[in-house]
């Protein structure tokens, strides 16, 4: 008689997780997006036809669906750097590239994102990486969230490391960091304290211009 | 960097403006791209069939002939395609792994036509993907299989420079390789068949003398029971001593099955003989004689059937187990019931519950004896319920068993063939990780190099050649570098320089760690100093050949180190001799050229096989050149100094 019970919960249970995968099924395949017309993305964006046509080509390649969830994100940026763990900055990353927040980055937001950081002028990639390193988005940058983006970093690198890596390194970096950007040292940056700091830098200035002949 | 996310590396570096702003150090140049070229259709004619893809597809893995200029080869100027004679249907599959990234394989290929392509076409099978992966090697094991069972003769032919305890090992596993061993074998067999024989013959009656009983043949012919039973005891003894001394490993040997049988069939023969004059132990003496018959089992050497049986019983304990429990629980159960049910009755046979145990199991096997009956209405209503569970309890099971025999066994295979291929693909891919962060080092080192080749004047012969991708992806990995003031170094270092900073009362004479002294470092300082070590390099060299042990030496100090994975890999020309030695991913790394500069002097060092995880130490090449594997090839260069030239995948 009991087996009779238990034989009959599990014929019910079988039959609702069919029906709980069709739902999933249809889910699945409503998350297919495709992109603006390519006259609208080059009004938007700094890239030629035939730039976007290669990015779209490269994009829809890796990404068959036309968006990219933070975990194939995460797996694609780490790919680069196999010594290290970079996840951590690649969730950073995918925040900055979300700019709707909502969970994907699709072509347009992936384009938007290179468009500044590759043909964008100093003033816009300084904005981006303010925003990239001010992660919960209140416009100031606190010690506490650059330790995470410096960490994040330095993650990247891995273990093995010339010198060996030290757990105060990351601290002293931010410390270095706040020492140069924050003016009025009240302990957060602002994006005018950023900005200006960085300009009166010449190496960041010089490096904003480093990576202009990638596409 | 892994397969396919080329496309994602703009991305990466556009990204990397994000460190900007941390850096406290100047960033390295970008390399310049300085071969602009439109994205071109490639038409690929093979065997008539015409292909079309872009050049940027191909050009994903630049290790493969699709992917090089190997395939220039078979441009044909006419029709300005590339024709390449081979299988359409099978390049589908090739084309596709450029396309998507996966190569897969189709199950209706043969196996051996598809490895020919993959090997033409310069692609490692290691790279299938998992849909497939599982298959193919499948298919390639039964493969290997058909062509081992055609070599078998070959496995049975004398080995020359066997040693005569190796010769007589195999005489004992392989009978029939000598007539010796095939004497051996039967000799050994007719004695067991004997032995077996007179334990049995020895209880039958024998017909009486006289007015006495009839007695067991055992006691009447006593001695010549007895003289069989020494004869076969000594063969088997002698037997027993002859492998226990062949048998390469004693003591696997004496834990094996069979030696446990030989022993437990030939002891208590000599128990026997020690413990004859005591009258007091003559009934455990009795007893002896019963583990006689476990000469019997000797038989599963001549037998291979036996063994498959005693193989099949014990892969198929736990379900044995389960049958028995449940059979256990039956029994009491209604053994229980029974004699409840019995107790009130007169004259019963159900005196105790162990008594029904009995009666249950008669019953439940349907063996009904008929020696213990209920007697009473309660008692046979149970019995019948107890006869009809006994069909069903006893025939459940078994089937079960069997099932679940076969199921588990084919599991087990699969499992410990999945464990087996999970091993070696977690190692390729570990290796190809530290491969391309390998690649890094290399370049690197390859960087200093050419510097301090350029100080001593020497013209580098060979030109480092990287393609465009794997350069720009240095340059991201330095940038890195450059962010955080800290380098990337290979595990040897590191695990160095941990023990350095542990010990770090110990400065350490060897001149391998001069550069390494203090841990903390800007990153500007740091360049001042690597350069300091080599105030040699900068002397032009007034004999070409001391001078250049002199720099050699001091290049020496820089720790030069082949990484280890480099040597496992195979050049594109050596892939069709050895089709299963290489173990990496087509990854992007191109074609990487090292320099190794080795003194002429010091007696080669073996190669590593698996050098990853040994401490660093300088590798040096005889003069000669002569490849220490034949994946390396080396040149010789003036003034005998071997530039080892080795391209990694």
């Amino acid at each position: 008689m009991g087996a009779l019970m238990v034989i009959f919960s599990l014929q019910t249970k079988q039959r609702r997780k069919t029906t709980d995968s069709v739902e999933d099924e249809l889910e699945l395949s409503t998350v297919r997006h495709r992109p603006e017309g390519l006259e609208q993305l080059e009004a938007q964006t700094r890239f030629s036809r035939k730039e976007l046509q290669i990015l779209y080509r490269g994009f829809k390649n890796e990404c068959p669906s036309g968006v990219v969830n933070e975990e194939t994100f995460k797996d694609i940026y780490s790919q680069f750097f196999p010594q290290g763990d970079a996840s951590t900055y690649a969730h950073f990353l995918f925040n900055a590239f979300d700019t709707d927040h909502n969970g994907s980055v699709s072509f347009e937001d992936f384009v938007m994102g290179l468009s500044i950081l590759l043909r964008g002028t100093v003033q816009e990639k300084l904005i981006w990486a303010f925003n990239l390193y001010d992660i919960n988005k209140d416009g100031y940058i606190s010690k506490e969230e650059m330790l995470d983006i410096m960490k994040a970093i330095y993650d990247m690198m891995g273990k093995c490391t010339y010198p060996v890596l030290k757990e105060e390194t990351p601290r002293q970096h931010v410390e270095i960091f706040f020492q140069k950007m924050d003016k009025n040292k009240d302990g957060v940056v602002t994006i005018d304290e950023f900005i200006d700091s960085c300009q009166n830098d010449e190496n960041i200035m010089r490096s904003m211009h480093l990576f202009e002949n990638v596409l | 960097m892994a397969t396919g996310v080329a496309a994602w590396l703009p991305f990466a570096r556009a990204a990397a403006i994000g460190w900007m702003p941390v850096a406290n150090c100047p960033m390295p140049n970008a390399p310049g791209d300085n071969s602009k070229r439109q994205d071109e259709l490639i038409i690929l004619n093979i065997s008539g069939r015409r292909f079309q893809t872009w050049r940027t597809t191909l050009d994903r893995y630049p290790d493969t002939l699709l992917g090089s200029t190997e395939k220039d080869f078979f441009y044909n100027e006419e029709t300005k395609e590339y024709f390449f004679d081979r299988d359409p249907d099978a390049f589908r599959s090739i084309l596709n792994f450029y396309r998507t990234g996966k190569l897969h394989y189709p199950r209706h290929e043969c196996i051996s036509a598809y490895d020919e392509e993959l090997t033409f076409f310069g692609i490692i099978p290691e790279i299938i993907g998992d849909c497939c992966y599982e298959e193919y090697k499948d298919r390639k094991r039964e493969n290997l299989e058909r062509l081992q069972d055609d070599q078998e003769e070959i496995k049975d032919m004398k080995l020359p420079n066997m040693s005569f305890r190796e010769t007589m090992w195999r005489a004992f596993e392989n009978p029939h390789t000598s007539t010796m061993a095939l004497v051996f074998y039967y000799v050994t067999g007719f004695f067991i068949a004997i032995s077996v024989i007179t334990n049995v013959v020895e209880t039958v009656p024998c017909g009486s003398t006289f007015n006495q009983k009839d007695m067991p043949c055992g006691e009447r012919y006593t001695v010549a029971f007895f003289c069989i039973d020494t004869a076969c005891v000594m063969i088997f003894t002698v037997e027993y001593l002859l492998r226990l001394f062949a048998a390469p490993s004693r003591y696997r040997f004496m834990r094996s099955v069979m030696s446990i049988i030989d022993v437990v069939a030939i002891l208590p023969y000599y128990i026997g003989l020690v413990m004859t004059n005591n009258e007091d132990v003559s009934g455990a003496f009795v007893t002896l004689r019963v583990f006689r018959v476990f000469r019997i089992f000797k038989f599963s050497r001549h037998s291979q059937g036996l063994r498959i049986l005693g193989y099949t019983l014990k892969s198929c304990a736990s379900e044995l187990g389960f049958l028995l429990f449940s059979l256990t629980m039956a029994i009491i159960i209604f053994a229980t019931v029974m004699f409840y049910a019995e107790k009130g009755s007169s004259s019963t046979k159900f005196t105790s519950i162990p008594a029904s145990f009995w009666y249950t199991i008669v019953t439940m096997t349907t063996l009904g004896y008929g020696d213990m009956v209920p007697k009473t209405i309660a008692g046979k209503i149970f019995g019948s319920i107890c006869s009809l569970s006994g069909v069903l309890v006893i025939a459940l099971p078994v089937p079960v068993i069997v099932s679940n025999f076969s199921r588990i066994y084919h599991q087990n295979q699969r499992a410990d063939k999945r464990r087996a291929q999970k091993k070696t693909r977690m190692a390729r891919i570990r290796i190809a990780k530290s491969g391309s962060a390998n690649a890094f080092l290399q370049s690197k080192r390859n960087g200093m190099l050419s510097e301090l080749l350029e100080l001593t004047g020497k013209d580098e012969e060979e030109q480092k050649s990287m393609s465009l991708l794997e350069s720009q992806h240095h340059h991201l990995l330095h940038c890195l570098e450059k962010t955080t003031a800290h380098e990337f170094v290979d595990e040897q270092m590191y695990e160095q320089n941990f023990l350095e900073m542990a010990l770090q009362t110990f400065p350490s004479h060897s001149p391998s760690t001069a550069s390494h002294d203090s841990p903390a470092v800007t990153c500007c300082s740091r360049k001042e100093r690597r350069n300091t070590p080599l105030p040699s390099a900068d002397l032009p060299p007034p004999h070409p050949s001391s001078a250049h042990q002199s720099t050699l030496q001091e290049l020496s100090t820089i720790r030069i180190h082949c990484g280890d994975p480099l040597l496992h890999s195979t050049s594109r020309s050596n892939l069709n001799m050895k089709p299963d030695d290489s173990c990496r991913i087509n990854s992007k790394s191109g074609r990487i050229t090292t320099a190794i500069i080795s003194l002429p002097t010091p007696p080669a060092l073996p190669s590593d096989g698996d050098g990853l995880h040994r401490p660093p130490k300088r590798r040096s090449h005889p003069p000669t050149g002569h490849p220490v594997a034949p994946s390396i090839q080396t040149t010789a260069s003036s003034a005998g100094i071997n530039i080892v030239k080795v391209s990694a995948l």
